[in-house]
């Protein structure tokens, strides 16, 4: 691995996400947008905004970076670039962590304006301080753009890699205890939910909520929506083959 | 069988590229059925036979892009696809694979730091490359905004970026007008002369066999013969380099089938019969 070669992949990737400022809009407002949604949507029922509201803000960045990141990679597999980048002299690890780095640059954005904007704007009402939220949204990203990059190894087109994200997100979206409690589901599907990185992640929020302090629960859940990161991301290196048929 | 018409080289010369019983299998395929070949330090060598004889498969094992390559194949003296090898080559694909979404520069920016140059050496390495092929009037413009020739040209530039000491371009010159293939044909034989590259350039056009100094001829994964234009065709009595690849094919296609009685090989079988 090389700083030098990482940063200029950081760098040349967000140069081509400046080129479309479409995306970046969408990107950014987006979440607000549905924020904003979510709080008339629960008027009379401000607990039930905060509860969702502050998951939400730990999956919308998972969810985006997951779409950008697999189709950006996967742009790199069938354009050739990726060849070419891979009979260079680049490691493996410089662009992986290289998207990771851009990426997660563009997710800190996006989840400042939003938590911003729920906490002052809508009255999100936390009890924990919001840098807390940040770092637990920050670090879905992260896990968004693992899961991306890896799944596009498995996706021969971009209709197969936009059809990942209801596979693979929306299970979680479901057991992550934001419909149901997740100790009141079926037993197995319970189990299951205990080994999802989302659920840790909508539980690292709720300690925000309900406690002023960081908690040892809270630091649980950020070390393992990070362990799973660092874990796919080094899968997704795994998928960057020199050699291909 | 392989027609071995003149070796590479004197002995004790090491070969820029040097392959003996190469093989490569695609699924159930072997689509490079064992080659002999070397091609020289220094020299302009093309690459060339009918679509889908295995030319872009060879430059891939070349480069250390292809999977499941075995017998030997030697790059500079070093096992081909060795991480050493890789600062020292230059690959360019068929199409062109630059990032459309980056301006010229950019792309040129970007592989410059990837091959390692140090951060001061960057941009005047960039205005070379993009002097070379022509494209300092687009360095500032879009890639996705330029014609099918530009971008293959940015792509042929990223490639020339460091100086490798192997090129190795898939068909550079495909759908380029005559002007420009003779001024990038001038470009190849400068770059071999003054800095001592060694090209091989694949074509499927057999008029480009003329601008190369020696030529590997390909079909169906083997080596029809190599050696230079003129040997080639002095040896099958034709006078143009396509007429000595057509005998070749003819007197080949003649021993497979006096080689065996029926279609042992499954590729006899799909011939047309004549």
């Amino acid at each position: 691995m090389s700083l030098a070669r990482t940063l200029a992949t950081a760098r040349r990737v967000l140069a081509q996400l400046r080129q479309d400022p479409r995306t970046i809009a969408l990107l950014l407002l987006v979440p607000v947008l549905l924020l904003v949604l979510l709080r008339y949507v629960f008027d009379a029922d401000p607990d039930s905004f905060d509860f969702i509201g502050s998951s939400l803000l730990g999956i919308f960045p998972m969810i985006t970076m997951f779409l950008v990141t697999s189709i950006a990679t996967l742009r790199e597999r069938t354009s050739g670039t990726l060849e070419r980048l891979l009979v260079m002299p680049l490691g493996k690890g410089d662009l992986i962590v290289g998207y990771a780095l851009a990426f997660s640059l563009f997710a800190v954005l996006q989840a400042a304006l939003a938590t911003g904007i729920a906490l002052w704007l809508l009255d999100l009402d936390v009890a924990g301080s919001p840098w807390l939220l940040l770092l637990v949204a920050l670090l879905n990203a992260l896990l968004g753009t693992a899961l991306g990059l890896f799944v596009s190894a498995f996706a021969s087109s971009e209709f197969q890699a936009v059809q990942f994200l209801p596979a693979l997100i929306f299970p979680q979206l479901l057991l992550c205890g934001l419909f149901a409690p997740r100790e009141t589901m079926q037993p197995v599907l319970e189990y299951a939910s205990n080994v999802l990185p989302m659920s840790y992640s909508v539980d690292g929020m709720n300690e925000v909520l309900r406690e002023t302090e960081v908690t040892g629960d809270y630091v649980r859940d950020a070390v393992v929506v990070s362990g799973v990161a660092v874990a796919v991301l080094a899968l997704g290196a795994a998928t960057l083959r020199r050699r291909t048929n | 069988m392989i027609n071995k018409i003149a070796d590479g080289g004197s002995p004790g010369d090491q070969p820029a590229v040097r392959a003996r019983g190469l093989r490569v299998t695609r699924g159930r395929r072997e689509v490079l059925r064992g080659l002999d070949f070397t091609v020289p330090v220094g020299s302009v060598t093309g690459l060339l036979g009918p679509s889908g004889c295995g030319k872009t498969t060879l430059m891939r094992a070349i480069v250390g892009a292809q999977s499941r390559v075995t017998g030997t194949l030697e790059v500079l003296g070093e096992p081909a696809g060795s991480a050493a090898l890789r600062p020292r080559l230059g690959y360019v694909t068929q199409a062109p694979s630059v990032y459309a979404d980056l301006t010229v520069r950019g792309n040129l920016d970007y592989f410059a730091a990837v091959l390692g140059l140090p951060r001061a050496e960057r941009a005047p390495e960039v205005e070379r490359v993009l002097d070379e092929v022509d494209l300092t009037s687009h360095a500032t413009a879009l890639t996705r905004d330029l014609s099918g020739g530009q971008r293959s040209r940015v792509s042929l530039a990223a490639a020339l970026l460091g100086t490798p000491e192997l090129l190795v371009l898939d068909e550079p010159t495909v759908g380029l007008d005559p002007v420009l293939r003779n001024a990038l044909w001038q470009l190849f034989h400068r770059l071999a002369e003054e800095r001592g590259t060694t090209l091989l350039i694949s074509s499927h056009v057999m008029d480009e066999a003329d601008r190369c100094e020696r030529l590997v001829l390909m079909r169906e994964g083997r080596v029809l013969a190599d050696g230079t234009p003129e040997a080639l065709r002095r040896r099958s009595g034709a006078d143009s380099v396509e007429g000595a690849f057509l005998a070749l094919v003819a007197a080949d296609s003649d021993n497979e089938r006096g080689s065996a009685a029926g279609p042992a090989d499954p590729d006899d079988a799909r011939e047309p019969r004549r």
